[in-house]
């Protein structure tokens, strides 16, 4: 219940706070919403000596249109993410997956960044951002990088970010016109992780699917991308059939770990229906 | 550890305090400001009966710092009552039976707070989620449910009759 | 005499029994001034937190206190050989059992206590703990209770190697812990042997815990200067702990207090004493300091004692007809590594042999065998009402399993097996003389209700459409309100309960009982009922619990035994001050006592109705004015035995629907009617039943404590460890009948356990019905949905 003791600190500024990881490596750790790192903490999984504390730094806040893309700071909360019009018009994937992470007093701190950059497999915005074909802004010592989503997430708890980096913003495309999205989550109760998710982005032209983009959350070491099911609809009309097989193909890109959720024939499974699922709803979506 | 100091605004008033920046809100609300209408029921941020409104929105004390307070508006169940009147919400857990033992009342009462200021209309279903953050073992949660449909409808009817003598 | 509108006004005033009024001890919850255990600060307290082994089974090699003592702030760590000079590193439990207050050469369990560091401050005694170095040498757990008594297992109770006995008749190996039997065997088995029909079937009451929102905790403060120990704890039973605590530090009883004040929900976890108290208590007589303890979530989860684990073959014989004709029921009972729960001494396993139900079964037997495993201590607790749960739970699935056999309406077999009225007082097979019932009229109007006709119809086409839908039933009776002296006794003491009621000159009143609540109302109900009897408005009633040295003794509250027993004491209390104001009003009225009659709230001169005195007036005149011979004053205290247990009785239904692609189940209808006699406040039974319900949800849909095979713990923090949330309740129907109990001064019965021991197998049921067709018979608890699907994947169904 008691976590261990650090110093604090509470940089105002994205080059401060880089500065202040620079100096300290592997013993600091970035305090943002909080709510995956006090628990580590408050258990005594994670004692890192030093705390920088992100949530002054109002630069990384907010969600704005950037040349015709969709960019969010990496500390803007979940809740937020939620209530924006903007996101709810151009790219309603996104509130609809923030919905149904935590419960609504995590969603008030917890963070975009956080859960994209903690690298935890269980994390629903990972898979979203596959989703999206999201790229995220890395800052360092030596400057501003960009990353793929989709090239982000190299193993558990391993990602493409340095000690030294800071995710500060998350970039997408807006919705495309005939394009419907959704993300089904299977969980033990409201507010757990998933036991099997999948988000599936589906542009359609008539019965016919354009192109797919699949990804799957809590079914491996990491978010996965379902490419193999999404070339199964790829240019293709869409029948019950057809989702079908690429819900099986889905299931062929999962390597979920046994634990108290289910075991991996059952989690396979599970990811398979939100797979299918998924797609279902977004082609609805797509037709209108 | 060295400690630090935080000011911060607590049911309208000011207050400061000399912490280690380890030292958890919903300590030092309850010990060091002698607060202990806000309680612990987890050490893993699920149970709620810590959860204050904090800066306009509702938070599990248990997973801030206090020194992340510095220069917030904190309101707990202690300040929800006003010159004396008891806030609706208060006022319609007595009248619905919504607490047993009441543990998890004061949570309760401060995510309902928030949450009829962000819904003031909301159906059952949305009640049930807007509550979802905080447990009960005792209610089973429909006594709860009808108090915050209560509450709803007095603060809406006042809110009525105060427009229309505005 | 007909009520009049003046009558009725009067017995309004009073809120009395049967008036669904508001709570008294609603105002401090609300304002969030309610004083819990970890809101008590006193002043120069200091802070105790537990050093836990990380294994099941190990050998205490050394520990190493060295470093924990040299961070500043920490005053003292205690082990096991800081209390052996003064006999405390064991001590008794509530189940004749002994157990390690602080881990003596070995720990049994993980997470057993090993140590405890005492510091100046709460964050600095959790960093002392982790710099206590404890070495173990591991040795192999049993985790399966039906490996605890093979021939090799290792042996758990070292300190009981060569005790025949702990507590409860002979013992066959030295991880047993006793054997119980009930019932007839040989008729039994001989009915078993020539039956036209049998069924048999394997029925886990899986290990779960009552986690109740607030942990336990205490603050143990000796004073020096006087001698005198006071305890503040979160306790169910002040008073048996405060004798416990007498026969543990030698203190003279008169030299103890206990407090319990406000309680963050008991459910049974809070019964116990626990290691943690007894070390922090001594701790506080040893540095003359008040020293608090509080258990974090996960150490409440994983040590305090839990419910179930009881392994059972449930077997019935009937006629082809359904009539069953003998039941058998054998249990494995997992306690863990000590016998820690609340046992009467004739009964270690609890009232299980309720077992028979609401159903007339002419002959039977049940065998409970206890075993030892290293898994924590426990068994009872979590509104079991001491094992009913269990109970229940067997019986409800088994006749819902005969049913199946021969393809009998699972309503229409109930019908056929009920106790009837005419058969009331039934002494039933195992040995239970049931004072009361009427199980039929309950049953239909249930489901009626509920349309069952129309349910079963609908089910019918869902399932030609492949789509599973479930109707579960659960018509219990159970047994609460412990008990009749004769029949049981905890270390000794009689589980009556006391009732004592002061009223004061100006016409209110005090009353104070040995009765503990935990959320119940007990400030609210037992005010009603002095209302009623004694014609003082609630209003004017204080009622108060929990200070020994206040409150007469009693043995608390779990069992649902504060309105059979406590209430029955507070009825006869204020019966008593009746009487006495009876004769004060004829001395006022210059009437003899005989002409004199009772009216809600006054004496009256019968046939002179103008001719009367308020029990406000007679009050006043208790102090001023008594006859001769008579003393002053106004008050009484009962202390009342109960002459038998009290049986409750309900019948729920429940429908749900499965989603066979994932295995979710959704509770679509809960309908429970529940009969407990009188009943005192409505709203507060409806309270109860909600609550109790809910905890049923929980135990039949995702509750369980597992261990993995070395004994490690899986799931036992709120990450895992099913707490639904308002998302996945349901919504509750509850409905009722009144069938008063012959024997309790009020007719009241108790009620907040039947919900949890009658919800558990509706669940159950419904969810099994709905499988029934694919030829499922029986499947565990807890029913996830990846335990369901599963089952529907292995059936080919699950599509």
């Amino acid at each position: 219940m008691i976590p261990p003791s650090f110093q604090y600190h509470a940089p105002g500024s994205v080059d401060d706070a880089v500065a202040l990881l620079s100096q300290y490596g592997d013993e600091a750790k970035l305090l943002a919403g909080g709510h995956s790192l006090l628990p580590m903490m408050k258990l005594r999984f994670a004692e890192p000596e030093h705390l920088v504390d992100i949530n002054n730094i109002e630069s990384l806040k907010g969600i704005r249109e950037d040349n015709g893309d969709i960019v969010i700071g990496a500390m803007t909360s979940e809740n937020a993410l939620i209530n924006s019009a903007l996101l709810q018009e151009k790219c309603p994937l996104l509130p609809e997956a923030a919905r149904l992470i935590a419960d609504p007093q995590v969603r008030n701190r917890g963070t975009i960044g956080g859960d994209i950059a903690h690298g935890d497999p269980a994390n629903d915005h990972p898979a979203i951002m596959m989703a999206l074909d999201a790229t995220f802004t890395l800052v360092g010592p030596s400057g501003s990088r960009q990353v793929a989503a989709t090239d982000f997430y190299l193993g558990t708890f391993y990602t493409a970010l340095e000690a030294d980096e800071i995710l500060t913003e998350i970039g997408f495309a807006p919705q495309s016109p005939n394009t419907g999205a959704s993300y089904h989550k299977l969980k033990r109760k409201t507010g757990d992780f998933a036991t099997a998710a999948a988000a599936a982005v589906v542009e359609m032209s008539g019965e016919t699917c354009k192109t797919a983009r699949i990804a799957l959350t809590n079914l491996g070491p990491t978010a996965l991308r379902a490419s193999d099911a999404e070339a199964v609809l790829a240019g293709q009309v869409i029948t019950d059939d057809l989702i079908d097989q690429a819900a099986q193909k889905a299931m062929e890109t999962c390597d979920p770990a046994e634990d108290l959720r289910g075991d991996a024939e059952y989690k396979t499974h599970m990811g398979g229906e939100m797979t299918r699922r998924a797609i279902r709803t977004a082609v609805k979506r797509a037709k209108g | 550890m060295a400690k630090t100091q935080v000011s911060f605004n607590l049911n309208g008033a000011p207050v400061d305090v000399l912490v280690e920046p380890r030292e958890l809100l919903i300590h030092v609300l309850r010990e060091q400001l002698d607060q202990t209408g806000s309680h612990i029921g987890c050490e893993t941020s699920h149970c709620g009966a810590c959860t204050v409104d904090f800066n306009g929105e509702s938070v599990k004390s248990c997973t801030l710092f206090a020194v992340q307070a510095q220069g917030a508006e904190v309101m707990t169940v202690e300040g929800l009552a006003s010159n004396g009147e008891l806030h609706p919400l208060q006022q319609a857990f007595m009248d619905e039976h919504g607490l047993q033992c009441g543990y998890c009342t004061p949570g309760m009462l401060m995510r309902s707070y928030r949450f009829l200021l962000e819904n003031s209309d909301p159906s059952e279903i949305e009640i049930r989620e807007g509550m979802s953050g905080n447990l009960c073992r005792c209610t089973g949660y429909q006594n709860i449910i009808k108090s915050i449909q209560k509450a709803a409808t007095v603060i809406n009817e006042a809110g009525r009759d105060e427009a229309k003598t505005a | 005499m007909a009520a009049t509108a003046e009558s009725l006004e009067r017995k309004d005033k009073l809120e009395g029994i049967g008036c669904a009024r508001k709570r008294k001890e609603d105002p401090r919850f609300i304002q969030g001034k309610g004083t819990y255990i970890d809101d008590i600060k006193l002043p120069g307290m200091v802070y105790g937190a537990l050093v836990r082994s990380p294994h099941a089974h190990a050998r205490i090699k050394s520990i190493n206190k060295e470093k924990a003592l040299a961070l500043p702030g920490v005053i003292t760590v205690l082990t096991a050989d800081d209390l052996k000079p003064l006999s405390l590193h064991w001590m008794p439990t509530l189940g004749s059992d002994v157990q390690a207050v602080l881990a003596d050469e070995k720990v049994g369990f993980q997470m057993q206590e090993v140590a405890m560091v005492i510091a100046e401050e709460r964050y600095i005694a959790a960093d002392g703990v982790e710099l206590v170095e404890v070495e173990y040498e591991e040795l192999p757990a049993i985790v399966d209770p039906h490996k605890s008594m093979d021939a090799d297992a290792p042996i758990i109770r070292e300190d009981l190697v060569g005790k025949d006995e702990v507590g409860h008749g002979k013992r066959l190996h030295d991880n047993h812990i006793f054997t119980w039997e009930a019932g007839d065997k040989d008729s039994t088995d001989a009915v078993f042997d020539s039956a036209e029909v049998t069924v048999k079937e394997e029925i886990l009451n899986p290990r779960v815990h009552p986690c109740p929102l607030e942990t336990c905790g205490c603050v143990g403060s000796f004073d020096k200067v006087k001698g005198q120990l006071t305890v503040y704890m979160t306790s169910q039973n002040p008073h048996l702990v405060r004798t416990v605590l007498a026969m543990l530090s030698g203190l003279p009883e008169s030299k103890i207090r206990v407090v319990t004040n406000d309680i963050g929900g008991g459910f049974g976890n809070k019964v116990p004493v626990y290691p943690g108290y007894v070390v922090a208590i001594v701790a506080s007589i040893v540095l003359g300091r008040p020293v608090k303890w509080i258990e974090s979530r996960i150490e409440n989860i994983s040590t305090t004692g839990f419910a179930r684990d009881y392994h059972g073959i449930g077997e019935l014989a009937a006629d082809k007809n359904g009539r069953i004709k003998a039941l058998r029921f054998n249990v494995l009972a997992d306690h863990g590594a000590f016998n820690s729960h609340v046992s009467a001494t004739k009964w270690p396993a609890g009232l299980f042999s309720i077992c028979t139900g609401s159903y007339d079964i002419p002959t039977a037997h049940v065998r409970v065998d206890a075993v030892y495993t290293n898994k924590a201590p426990g068994g009872v607790a979590y509104r079991c009402s001491l094992r009913v749960t269990e109970a229940v739970y067997l019986i409800e699935r088994m006749i819902d399993i005969l049913a199946q056999k021969l393809d009998i309406d699972k309503a229409e077999i109930r019908r056929r097996n009920f106790v009837q009225p005419d058969q009331f007082p039934y002494n039933t097979s195992l040995g239970w003389t049931v004072d009361s019932g009427n199980y039929e009229p309950a049953l239909d109007k249930v489901l009626k209700a509920v349309d069952y006709e129309g349910l079963r119809k609908e089910q019918a086409e869902k399932r030609a459409n492949g789509e599973l839908m479930g109707i579960g039933i659960s018509t219990f009776t159970e047994i609460v309100g412990a008990g009749p002296t004769k029949a049981c006794d905890i270390l000794g003491i009689g589980l009556f309960d006391s009732c004592e009621i002061r009223v004061n000159p100006t016409g209110s009143a005090i009353a104070r009982m040995g009765t503990q609540t935990q959320g119940q109302g007990h400030e609210t109900t037992y005010a009603q009922i002095i209302a009623t009897e004694l014609g003082i408005p609630s209003e004017q009633v204080q009622v108060e619990e929990g200070d020994t040295d206040k409150a007469p003794y009693g043995a608390g509250t779990w069992g649902s035994r504060s309105t059979p027993v406590g209430a029955a004491a507070v009825a006869k209390a204020a019966r008593k001050i009746r009487d006495k104001a009876r004769k004060i009003a004829a001395h006022l009225l210059e009437v003899s006592e005989d002409d004199l009659e009772w009216d809600i709230d006054q004496f009256k001169v019968k046939g002179v109705p103008d001719q009367a005195r308020t029990m406000k007036e007679i009050a006043m005149a208790a102090y001023s004015n008594v006859p001769d011979g008579m003393e002053n004053g106004l008050e009484a205290v009962d202390y009342y035995d109960p002459p038998n247990f009290t049986f409750p009785f309900g019948a729920y239904v429940c429908v749900v629907d499965i989603d066979p692609k994932t295995g979710e189940i959704k509770v679509r209808r809960f309908y429970a009617l529940d009969d407990c006699g009188t009943r005192i406040n409505d709203m507060i039974i409806d309270g109860q039943v909600h609550g109790g319900l809910t905890e049923a949800f929980a135990v039949a849909m995702g509750q369980l404590v597992d261990f993995d095979e070395d004994g490690n713990l899986l799931g036992n923090s709120l990450m895992d460890y099913f707490l639904p949330t308002t998302v996945e309740t349901p919504h509750w129907e509850t409905d009722y009948t009144v069938t008063p109990s012959p024997h309790h001064p009020l007719g009241a019965k108790g009620v907040a356990e039947s919900p949890h021991v009658g919800g558990i197998p509706c669940f159950s049921n419904a969810v099994i019905d709905a499988l029934s067709h694919l030829g499922v018979t029986h499947v565990d608890m807890p029913h996830t949905a990846h335990r369901i699907w599963k089952k529907l994947h292995e059936l080919g169904a699950s599509k």
